[in-house]
């Protein structure tokens, strides 16, 4: 098992340095660059333009060199934990990053439990009582909230929020604690705000986890080795969660690493509408300024999170199933 | 042969499965007995229900099927226990399963689950019917598994079922089935899965393990090679129904059923070392959804009588010696 986790934590190396070149193109592709942008926006304001101190502000910032260079200067900073600076914050980009990021991550990881707490049990019942009333129902519920738009059940919370509470943004704390320092009540007082937008980003992917929960373990209830277990005189709860239960969780398990980027673009929907301070809207601004560290870093370290996401369930899936730990 | 008591009497089990095609009457009308230490063999075309039989003595028979009628009476201890009226899920045929009667499956590849130790999976059985603890139970499980002749069993206990070889997984599968000394073990064609070396060994194991552990044994098979090495006696079963049923040295000698006859002559040379698949008879088994009326073979039995076999289900007679056979032919009038 640990070399398997070995191995395939070097599989990583070759992935990030791909990654990081998809980064970097993805930033270099619109045509010009900040001081393009820059340039526009001094011109628009009327403002004199002096073509040498741009110039000079591009030798500065190192836009004037290679493309391969500046590559390496941009990974070079990178590991060094340097992200550079934004050009639009005029600001160190992982200080931004550093003050957004937790939140995002916050939610997510929120999400991504509340979605699991609801789908696998759901699932285990829908699946082990087919065609029930019960099953009919979570069915019924599961298409409503994988037809529902995150925005729009976003702006619903948002409207309801608003009736009930008379704020406007929902926000991630209650105004005492804004700006208090961290305790327990703190926390707790986190927590009671998280679950929205953690709903909010969650809810098309539990309804996706709770189909694929039930059909996974439909389809094992039929195996012979589940007829066998029961041959047994196992019980049939037992029987349920040691064999077929384990088995149905693969496919489910597999799911985490390509969850997490779901949930980031969920995220930014809802963080959007729901007035959160977190990385999704920063990145949206970076973009629609040409603000590249800052656009970069971000897609750089959201890429990033979601290799760990497949690490992670890889090693999930390992565990849950002996045969793939011989295949790397 | 003397009597020892009787173990389990099947009377008149029937057990169809419901789907939107219509109703399947796997299992329609089969009676035997079979008494403590005794081999019964039960043979047929494929799809002729062998499988739903010993399901529904088990009383695991997937959920789209059902026992509607008849009765399963099982011995133990002076009393008997109709097991069509228990619970399927309940504690008592909990007790059984495993306990008292034991299955080998159908397919050794299938049957073990992939993601646990075949250890995991025979201690289970172990700690579900014997009180003991974790460690005993894997001395239990490594002394059952060494007593199947499986090489190495102390490493191999804790090798993942894909891992071994189908021989292996056919050895482990009889170990576990075996672990807790059933009364009956039901094996489903415990030699189809492996090659002919494997399929001789399995053979003599079950023999000596039934003989030193005084289990009664229902080999269900395709193979009549098999049940003449094996069994006591025979049931052949033709589209859900026990057409024929005599001790095993009679039905070889004198079968009686036209089908059984045809069986029969089909296999040119019994005796050891000699195998042959029953696919003899002209015409195809016909399709489950649609029986043919009176009696189920009518239609490729040349000795066909009109206007009685395809209109008369032929009754149950009981020749002398314990031969009971389903066939007009030996209706007395
Ligand atoms: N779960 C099921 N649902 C519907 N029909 C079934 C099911 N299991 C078995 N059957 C049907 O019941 C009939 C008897 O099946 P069974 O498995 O007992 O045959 P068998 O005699 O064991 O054949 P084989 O020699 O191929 O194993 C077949 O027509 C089969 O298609
Ligand atoms: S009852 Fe008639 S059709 Fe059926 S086996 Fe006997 S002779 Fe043949
Ligand atoms: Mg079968």
């Amino acid at each position: 098992m640990w070399s398997f986790i070995l191995r395939r934590i070097l599989l990583m190396v070759p992935t990030l340095f791909v990654v990081s070149v998809i980064s970097f193109v993805i930033i270099e592709a619109p045509p010009g660059d900040f001081m393009d942008s820059y340039v526009n926006a001094l011109l628009q304001e009327q403002e004199a333009v002096d073509p040498a101190e741009i110039e000079s502000l591009r030798k500065r910032y190192g836009l004037d060199a290679p493309t391969y260079v500046r590559y390496f200067r941009w990974l070079g900073n990178i590991m060094q934990g340097n992200l550079g600076r934004s050009l639009e914050w005029n600001q160190p980009v992982s200080k931004l990053v550093a003050d957004r990021l937790p939140w995002s991550l916050a939610i997510s990881v929120a999400s991504f439990f509340l979605a699991y707490a609801i789908a696998i049990p759901i699932g285990l019942y829908s699946a082990t009582r087919q065609y029930s009333l019960g099953d009919y129902f979570f069915t019924l519920i599961g298409f409503i909230g994988l037809a529902t738009p995150n925005f729009l059940l976003a702006l619903l919370i948002l409207w309801y929020y608003f009736v009930a509470t008379g704020n406007v943004a929902v926000g991630l704390f209650s105004d005492e604690y804004l700006i208090a320092p961290w305790s327990f009540a703190k926390f707790i007082d986190l927590l009671k705000h998280l679950w929205l937008p953690a709903l909010v980003v969650g809810t098309a992917g539990t309804a996706g986890l709770i189909r694929v929960m039930r059909a996974n373990l439909l389809d094992e209830l039929e195996r012979p080795y589940v007829m066998v277990a029961r041959s047994k005189g196992l019980s049939e709860g037992k029987l349920l969660v040691k064999y077929p239960f384990r088995i149905a969780m693969n496919p489910v398990a597999s799911t985490i690493g390509w969850t997490l980027p779901t949930l980031v673009n969920g995220e930014l929907l809802a963080s959007l509408v729901l007035g959160l301070p977190t990385i999704a809207p920063l990145f949206v601004g970076a973009l629609l300024s040409q603000d590249m560290f800052l656009a970069g870093s971000v897609v750089m370290i959201l890429s990033t999170l979601t290799l760990v996401g497949t690490l992670l369930s890889d090693i999930v899936l390992a565990w849950l199933d002996p045969r793939i730990r011989g295949a790397i | 042969m003397t009597q020892s008591p009787l173990l389990l009497s099947v009377d008149n089990l029937a057990t169809h499965f419901f789907s939107q095609e219509g109703i399947l009457e796997a299992v329609d009308g089969v009676s035997f007995d079979i008494h403590a230490g005794e081999a019964l063999g039960i043979a047929g075309e494929s799809g002729c229900g062998k499988s739903v039989t010993a399901q529904s003595i088990l009383r695991i028979v997937p959920k789209n099927g059902k026992i509607v009628m008849g009765e399963i009476s099982l011995f133990q201890n002076g009393e008997s226990v109709d097991l069509v009226q228990l619970d399927d899920r309940g504690q008592e045929i909990r007790q059984i399963r495993g306990g008292e009667i034991a299955m080998v499956f159908q397919e050794p590849m299938a049957a073990f689950s992939m993601v646990y130790t075949i250890g995991n999976q025979i201690t289970e059985v172990i700690r579900l019917h014997q009180d003991c603890s974790q460690n005993e139970a894997r001395d239990r499980a490594i002394e059952m598994l060494r007593r199947v002749g499986m090489p190495k069993p102390e490493q191999t206990i804790d090798a993942y079922p894909f891992a071994l070889s189908g021989g292996m997984r056919q050895r482990a599968m009889i170990a576990m089935a075996l672990s807790c000394h059933p009364a009956l073990l039901i094996a489903d064609e415990p030699t189809t899965a492996v090659d002919v070396t494997i399929q001789a060994q399995v053979l003599e194991l079950m023999k000596d393990l039934q003989r030193d552990m005084g289990m009664a044994l229902i080999v269900i098979t395709h193979d009549l090679a098999v049940i003449s090495e094996l069994c006591d006696r025979v049931m052949i079963m033709y589209l859900g129904k026990d057409v024929e049923s005599a001790p095993a040295d009679v039905i070889f000698r004198d079968p009686k059923h036209p089908y059984t006859i045809g069986l029969l002559r089909s296999v040119p040379e019994l005796g050891e070392g000699h195998s042959q698949e029953l696919d003899p008879i002209s015409g195809s088994v016909p399709s489950p959804y649609r029986r043919p009326s009176g009696c189920p073979f009518h239609p490729r039995c040349p000795e066909f009588i009109p206007d009685v076999c395809d209109v008369h289900l032929p009754p149950q007679i009981e020749l002398a010696g314990g031969h009971r056979v389903r066939c007009h032919l030996y209706v007395q009038d």
